[in-house]
């Protein structure tokens, strides 16, 4: 019987990953192949086979390579690196914080980042020797700093860093950063609308370079986040609990918190504020295959990437040929599909219960 | 195991616990007590490093608690607070896995079949296996309490620290929770340190107590050297009364709760609360009375509001007298929780009453005498085991506040005052033919209203012992005048 209802456990474990990964494949090349030029799926894969193995096109329209390879695919990319950014960040924040309520941006980081970006926009700064990248780069940086000002900041308010003092902390430095970017922002003349559409989030026009840019961030935080999934369960049953568990809580949460804001950092800075993804997906993962952050944080991972392929197809294709901000896309399909699960799932449970 | 040595804490600079010192051996059920705000859950968190030592020191096995690694502790040392915060609906199984973090190493650690088998005993003891696939969220509160004490047990410690574990628990799981602590500590060698809010579990449970007072010491040592009434007032600031248990050698501490003006008024317990019947004689009195009685029904200590003497016939003989007892009190319209009775197979037309007042005491006596079955207690041994007709059941009411040594006293001088009167009325014990000393069956009652004045002692020459010595000896004669001296009943 106890062994039966572990081999239905894996199972389930199992069928999560399958399902979740042929999610993400599926918005992958759908994200690929749609647009005004339609590239067929079979292509897609060759194209994809050619260019990381060194396969043969197999009399591919070596139109379709462009549209691929130079535009459609590091667009795809970037959204799916940016969608599990924030969905493995917010379920990491969200753990940490024991907060359900809890984003990616409730530390202040992205408010930092996107502070640095509008500060790049406003005073139109650019620095020769990194190129186009001032931005990106400068945004990083200004969302580490914020990161670490906020810790320093708590630690100053009581030694032990409790996370109600870190999310406090969170908060004002994010009302703080706020008012400075609305300040900029009414000072702007005519670039409003290149700061207001950063800060509505885009993926579009970025290239390989920001591919580039963000995937380190991604893998040293994803990585450093997955191997503190024990610890992270740990610390979602109190601060004190984990510690009496064993876990050296003031270093793993100094760690995990250092993970998650370059995650989010890296995001903000590549694609602006894209909300909603950090919050809702985590959410949803939890929902359906419970709050275990060792199958918590991939699942998130493969979810959040192929949700935000998926919005940022929907963004450039509804009212083609205008695209409209990801953000905004991200919001209005996530909030009522997510209302509709969370509604589906309580009377569900209500029933069985 | 565990020592203390001049230990202070607290937080912010701010001291809570000063200067303790102490040790807990390896095995032990350690108590800690104490009121709210002495420091008692301040020093289970320095106990489990959570509160920083300001100064002395606080050893494990010889060692700093400061100088462990969180995971080298965990494997001593597990804890089970209060009130555990959840944010995320685990599973049962998720959560006491957890336990296991401590002895789990690398990047990706591998779970063992020791690891398992951890977990399926810890959940196994706590009775939790029924639930392991359930959410938490599920769970009753003392549901959860015992998945997070399966939690602390997974990660086999040495050592148990646990703050007022018996919180959330209904009374037979606090007994089932305290019974494995216990059994795990004698058998396994646990060592158990646990807040206990209610003393008396407080000493069923633990092998010794620590009684806390604003941060520092009172007491420590076994139940019954720190559990006395003294040091407990005045450390809780309250009324309180140790007893000791029914059936186990430890005391019982009970509040007592402050007395509202009516239960103050006098009462007096005389021959108006009487009603004497040929099937039995009992009498009514308006508030429970606390009784010492060897009846067959009430009998020992207790608190009871009606008194029957029932009469029986001479050849009556039930194997389950006391049920029958109860089914003649029932259907006489008696509650029987309330009720001390007893029989006699005297006629109780020959039943003598007398109320006796000497100075701020007065006592109303009741005694039905018959001595066909008298017996030389000198001699009894002589006697078969034989059962014979006659009983001489005496009742003392006194109406006065009597301390227990006066309860005792009071069973004392009606006895010898019983004696005396058949001295005086020259009864003999019909198979010796030496003087008897009372009868095979004998009962007594002493009951008090507990009011009025203070009565501390009950012997010959107090105020209390004259009037029962005078009542009962009067009464007795009495009795026996109107059975015929020496005749059979």
């Amino acid at each position: 019987m106890p062994k039966r209802s572990i081999q239905m456990f894996l199972r389930n474990k199992i069928s999560a990953y399958l399902i979740v990964f042929a999610f993400f494949m599926i918005a992958l090349f759908g994200g690929i192949s749609i647009g005004t030029i339609q590239v067929p799926f079979r292509d897609i894969a060759f194209l994809l086979s050619h260019h990381f193995f060194g396969t043969s096109l197999h009399g591919v329209d070596p139109s379709f390579d462009n549209i691929v390879w130079k535009i459609r695919f590091p667009r795809v990319l970037l959204a799916a690196l940016v969608g599990a950014s924030l969905a493995v960040a917010g379920a990491a924040f969200q753990g940490l914080l024991r907060n359900p309520l809890a984003d990616p941006y409730t530390l202040g980081v992205s408010s930092g980042a996107s502070a640095g970006a509008v500060m790049v926009l406003f005073f139109n700064v650019q620095f020769s020797w990194l190129s186009g990248f001032t931005l990106p780069v400068i945004s990083i940086m200004a969302s580490i700093v914020t990161i670490f000002i906020v810790v320093l900041f708590a630690q100053a308010i009581e030694r032990s860093l409790k996370v109600e003092t870190i999310i406090l902390t969170g908060i004002i430095f994010s009302s703080f950063l706020g008012a400075v970017i609305s300040l900029m922002i009414a000072l702007t003349g005519e670039e409003l609308r290149q700061i207001i559409g950063w800060l509505l989030g885009s993926v579009s026009m970025r290239g390989w370079d920001y591919i580039q840019l963000i995937l380190p961030f991604f893998l040293i935080g994803t990585i450093l986040l997955i191997i503190h999934a024990a610890e992270l369960n740990a610390m979602s049953f109190g601060e004190e609990k984990a510690q009496h568990l064993g876990v050296n809580v003031r270093r793993k949460k100094l760690i995990v918190l250092i993970a998650g804001s370059i995650l989010t950092g890296a995001a903000v800075a590549v694609s602006g504020t894209i909300g909603f993804v950090g919050l809702v997906i985590p959410h949803f993962i939890r929902l359906i295959w419970g709050p275990d952050h060792r199958h918590l944080l991939p699942l998130s991972m493969f979810a959040g990437a192929g949700f935000l392929i998926l919005a940022d197809l929907v963004a450039r294709t509804i009212i083609s040929p205008t695209e409209l901000p990801i953000g905004v896309i991200t919001s209005i399909i996530g909030a009522p599909v997510f209302a509709i699960i969370l509604l589906r799932k309580h009377r569900k449970g209500r029933r069985t219960a | 195991m565990i020592q203390l040595t001049k230990l202070s804490g607290g937080y912010d600079g701010k001291l809570i616990v000063r200067d303790l010192s102490f040790s807990v051996q390896k095995g032990e059920l350690f108590g800690i007590l104490g009121p709210n705000g002495s420091g008692k859950t301040t020093l289970l968190k320095m106990m489990s490093g959570i509160v920083p030592v300001s100064s002395g020191s606080m050893q494990i096995e010889g060692k700093e608690i400061k100088d462990y690694k969180p995971k080298e502790l965990a494997k001593r040392l597990a804890v089970l607070p209060q009130m555990t915060p959840q944010a995320f609906s685990y599973t049962v199984k998720e959560t006491v896995s957890l336990g296991r973090y401590a002895h789990q190493s690398g990047l990706f650690p591998i779970w063992t079949e020791e690891d398992e088998q951890a977990v399926n005993k810890a959940m196994e003891r706590t009775g939790t296996i029924q639930f392991a696939n359930t959410s938490l969220e599920e769970l009753s509160g003392g549901e959860r309490q015992r998945v997070f004490l399966a939690q602390a047990l997974a990660q086999e410690p040495e050592i148990l620290l646990l703050d007022e574990p018996t919180n959330h628990l209904d009374l037979s799981f606090q007994k089932e929770l305290l019974d494995l602590l216990k059994k795990m500590a004698s058998e396994a060698g646990l060592t158990v340190v646990s807040i206990f809010h209610d003393l008396n579990l407080a000493s069923l449970y633990c092998d010794r107590l620590l009684l806390m007072e604003d941060g520092t010491m009172n007491g420590l040592g076994i139940p019954s050297e720190v559990l006395k009434e003294e040091p407990i007032q005045q450390v809780y600031k309250t009324a309180i009364h140790q007893r000791p248990h029914p059936e186990v050698p430890k005391p019982q501490m009970s509040i007592l709760p402050e007395k509202a003006a009516k239960e103050e008024t006098e009462i007096i317990i005389d021959g108006t609360c009487i009603t004497h019947k040929d099937e039995f004689i009992a009498l009514e009195a308006p508030v429970l009375l606390k009784t010492l009685s060897a009846g067959v029904i009430g009998a020992g200590w207790g608190w009871h509001r009606s008194f029957v003497n029932r009469h029986v016939d001479k050849n009556y003989w039930h194997d389950s007298y006391k049920e029958d007892m109860k089914g003649f009190l029932k259907q006489h319209h008696f509650d029987i929780n309330e009720t001390v009775g007893m029989m006699t197979a005297v006629h109780l037309r020959k039943a003598a009453y007398r109320f006796v007042e000497i100075e701020d005491v007065s006592v109303f006596v009741v005694v039905t005498a018959g001595v066909g079955n008298a017996v030389d207690v000198s001699r009894a041994v002589e006697h078969s085991r034989a059962f014979l007709p006659g009983t001489i059941n005496t009742w003392v009411f006194a109406n006065g506040y009597l301390s227990e040594e006066a309860f005792v006293q009071s069973v004392m001088t009606a006895t010898e005052a019983k004696v005396k009167a058949l001295f005086d009325k020259k009864v003999k014990d019909p198979l010796t033919h030496s003087w008897a000393t009372g009868t095979s069956t004998d009962s007594v009652l002493i009951a008090a209203t507990q009011r009025g004045a203070h009565q501390a002692f009950a012997g010959t020459i107090s105020p209390l012992g004259q009037s029962i010595g005078k009542a009962v000896y009067e009464c007795t004669i009495e009795s026996l005048e109107k059975s015929g001296t020496g005749e059979r009943i």
